[in-house]
């Protein structure tokens, strides 16, 4: 169905479904109570930046779980599609098609130069290269092009601004064409209260769109020739091909995607700085990556979305919470828990970050995806059949040198 | 002339600090073949040091003074640090303001246990590993120790000041017959660049002239036939993985004065010392060194105003501008050797 083969199809299903109810299914909790207040992710901030860093993961597999060309500096192109759409919100109107047409163009002309460039060298080079050119268009937007990115305020639309398009009666939000990406929809079932926001269906669409295209392309004939190139290079260079043009468009694709995603940033709130281009913030969507699991379908979604999660919702854990939680034990076993888990929530969620992180790199180098696998596998006697779509893409490149 | 001279020193400190990292780096590189990108957090951790070396000589205890009175004419109980009453006020005193350079005693231990530690623990199983695995376990690993520094001394950077000796500037000019007030540096920067010269010649001529040195060096253009005669080899390079670790908290502990620690120090240095290791050419220890050097002061010249106002912003993007036209050109750095990092 849909050009896709049963199973891949069924993969994309379960994503549709799972991001269209994402509203109901990521409050578990009913609304107000204690857990509910912690571990409830279903609020619209949230559930955009889900389907936005999903965006940009999927597109970053593109190039790194197809090519193995390991880039350190995509945040450079979303930040550019970021800046690209706000210029759209101030010289046009609130209207988010031109903006996001924009973003994902300019990313494009970005990525075909710092590609063409840096794609002459490999391995570890290429990361050196790529970082370089991100860190470039960092400190540049920082200092010499301050009247195009308004450096360290940050670019905003200001009621000054131009907006050439902007009739009286419209909107002073982003918008798609009258209507609010800021409109929400509110249901309260019972104790649930789920909130269904305009704003983050546009994100989820255009993530099943990104999904469904990075199917496509991990199944033609092109991502095949992706895969040989990661595999040996070398011997695809001997059989007489030119490599050059298959990574250079891959690069290509994984920068709009980039670009869609800070398109997509802009849209939902409509200001840009340049820290999304720092470099750490390239080594976050790496971390996304490698979490989920690299050369997979669904691990950069995956990746993604956990590494969201415990950004917003471990950290918001502070000692009050944790006092709330233990509040049972005794006294002293109380303190003693409190000062374990205190170190790794909160403000340390970055620690509890690296651990998972390192011990994915270590233990599982297939990322989540692969452990999940495991876990199937050893429930399951036909293995090899029941671990489900992911199997043949993992099985392929299990531990490939990605240089 | 002078201007020029000026800028020369001003990038000889960081460009002191970025050789010693991309020292440590390629030593790494070149003996183990990991790249560990985790040696800015073993940079940060040396300024630690530092800062723990402070903690320490100033650690107190309440003493009642008879010779002061309060307002109330009752003696004055006052803090005293430990050392000054087991060695002295003035001794003690000399101590804590000598607390940055004294740190360099406890980087050495401290490093090399550090340095033990992730090889044995945990870059021993990644030799066979892809360089890609190699880069990210590193850069969890660094995630995680500069997590745990912040746990430790907190978010703020930490003042640590440099010996009074030490502490002013001097009119370098006057010395070469320019006139006063025309190149004015700070001490410490100096002192910075000489510690640094010092420890690169020390790793060196310990590698040039000691029989370790040469075994390590035997091993790192064959390591099969190194092993095949019969040595240990794993155990030198993983003391030469202590070694650079030990370079690089040494660098960050001397540097604490001229940039106070602060947990994202490391990650900084980090990305510049990668480009200047790439820049050197991968594997190669003088081409570290002196693409350190280069690099740093060419930022110094690039931050010059009469640059600065025909390439606006060129100070910021200087080394990468670089390191891309290297990399362009001449493929293997500066001084690469062939067939290191060559796919």
């Amino acid at each position: 169905m849909l050009g896709l083969t049963s199973r891949d199809f069924t993969l994309f299903a379960i994503v549709c479904a799972l991001t269209l109810l994402a509203p109901i299914i990521l409050n578990p909790f009913p609304t107000g109570s204690a857990l509910g207040a912690s571990f409830n992710a279903g609020y619209p901030a949230l559930m955009q930046r889900f389907a936005i860093f999903g965006i940009l993961v999927v597109g970053f597999n593109i190039l790194f779980g197809l090519t193995g060309y390991l880039s350190f500096g995509h945040a450079a192109f979303l930040g550019v599609g970021s800046y690209a759409a706000v210029w759209m919100f101030k010289l046009l109107s609130y209207n988010i098609v031109p903006a996001i047409v924009l973003s994902i163009i300019v990313a494009g002309l970005f990525s075909v130069v710092i590609g063409y460039v840096s794609l002459r060298r490999s391995g570890i080079y290429f990361s050196i290269l790529t970082l370089a050119f991100a860190q470039m268009c960092y400190a540049l937007a920082y200092s010499v092009f301050t009247p195009l990115t308004n450096g360290e305020t940050g670019l905003q639309v200001y009621t000054s601004d131009p907006q050439v398009l902007m009739s009286p009666g419209d909107p002073v939000v982003p918008h798609l064409f009258g209507l609010q990406m800021n409109t929400a929809e509110v249901v309260r079932v019972g104790p649930w209260t789920w909130t269904f926001e305009v704003g983050y269906y546009l994100c989820a669409i255009m993530l099943i769109a990104a999904f469904y295209l990075s199917i496509r392309i991990f199944r033609s004939p092109f991502g095949m020739m992706l895969r040989a190139i990661k595999s040996n290079q070398t011997r695809m260079n001997y059989t007489g091909l030119n490599s050059r043009p298959y990574t250079l468009a891959a690069f290509i694709i994984s920068g709009m995607y980039a670009g869609l995603a800070g398109g997509l940033l802009a849209a939902m709130d409509p200001l840009t700085g340049a820290e999304r281009m720092y470099w750490t913030a390239s080594g976050e969507i790496v971390v996304m990556a490698i979490l989920g699991g690299v050369g997979t379908l669904i691990g950069p979604v995956v990746g993604s979305g956990i590494i969201k999660y415990l950004e917003n919702i471990v950290s918001k854990i502070n000692e009050n919470i944790l006092h709330q939680w233990f509040a049972a034990l005794p006294d002293g076993l109380e303190n003693v828990l409190i000062g374990v888990v205190h170190p790794f929530v909160g403000e340390g969620w970055h620690l509890t970050l690296g651990l998972l992180f390192m011990v994915v790199v270590i233990f599982l180098p297939g990322g989540l995806v692969e452990g999940g696998q495991r876990v199937g596998a050893m429930f399951s006697r036909k293995s090899r059949n029941a671990s489900g779509v992911e199997a043949d893409a993992a099985a392929q490149n299990p531990n490939t040198p990605a240089e | 002339m002078d201007a020029i001279i000026l800028q020369i020193l001003n990038g000889l400190d960081k460009g002191s600090a970025y050789a010693l990292i991309a020292l440590g780096l390629t030593l790494i590189f070149g003996t183990l073949g990991v790249v560990n990108f985790a040696h800015g957090a073993l940079f940060m951790i040396g300024a630690f040091c530092a800062v723990t070396m402070q903690r320490l000589l100033t650690l107190s205890h309440v003493v009642v003074d008879e010779s002061q009175t309060d307002f109330l004419g009752n003696p004055l109980a006052v803090n005293v640090p430990y050392v000054n009453s087991i060695f002295g006020e003035e001794l003690g005193q000399a101590l804590i303001n000598w607390s940055v350079p004294l740190s360099v005693l406890l980087v050495i231990p401290v490093m090399l246990l550090v340095g033990w530690a992730i090889e044995r623990g945990l870059i021993k199983h990644f030799y066979k590993r892809p360089h890609a695995d190699q880069i990210l376990v590193t850069f969890g690993l660094a995630i995680v120790l500069q997590e745990i520094i912040r746990a430790m001394y907190g978010a703020n950077p930490i003042q640590s000041p440099a010996p009074p000796l030490f502490s002013g500037s001097v009119d370098l000019g006057t010395y070469l017959g320019f006139q006063a007030n025309a190149i004015v540096y700070p001490i410490w920067r100096l002192v910075y660049f000489f510690f640094s010269a010092i420890i690169i010649a020390a790793v060196f001529a310990f590698l040039q002239f000691t029989t370790f040195g040469m075994v390590v060096r035997a091993g790192m253009a064959d390591r099969e036939t190194v092993g095949m005669l019969g040595i240990d080899i794993d155990k030198r390079f993983t003391f030469m993985f202590g070694l650079a670790a030990v370079v690089a908290g040494m660098a960050g502990a001397m540097y604490a004065p001229i940039l106070s620690p602060n947990y994202h120090m490391g990650m900084d240095f980090l990305v510049l010392s990668f480009v200047v290791v790439v820049v050197g050419g991968m594997g190669s220890l003088p081409g570290a060194v002196a693409a350190g050097f280069l690099l740093g002061i060419l930022q110094g010249f690039a931050s010059m105003n009469e640059v600065k106002a025909v390439l606006p912003g060129i100070d910021q993007i200087v080394i990468y501008l670089v390191a891309i036209i290297i990399l362009l050109t001449r493929p293997r750095g500066l001084m690469g050797r062939r067939g290191v990092m060559e796919d």
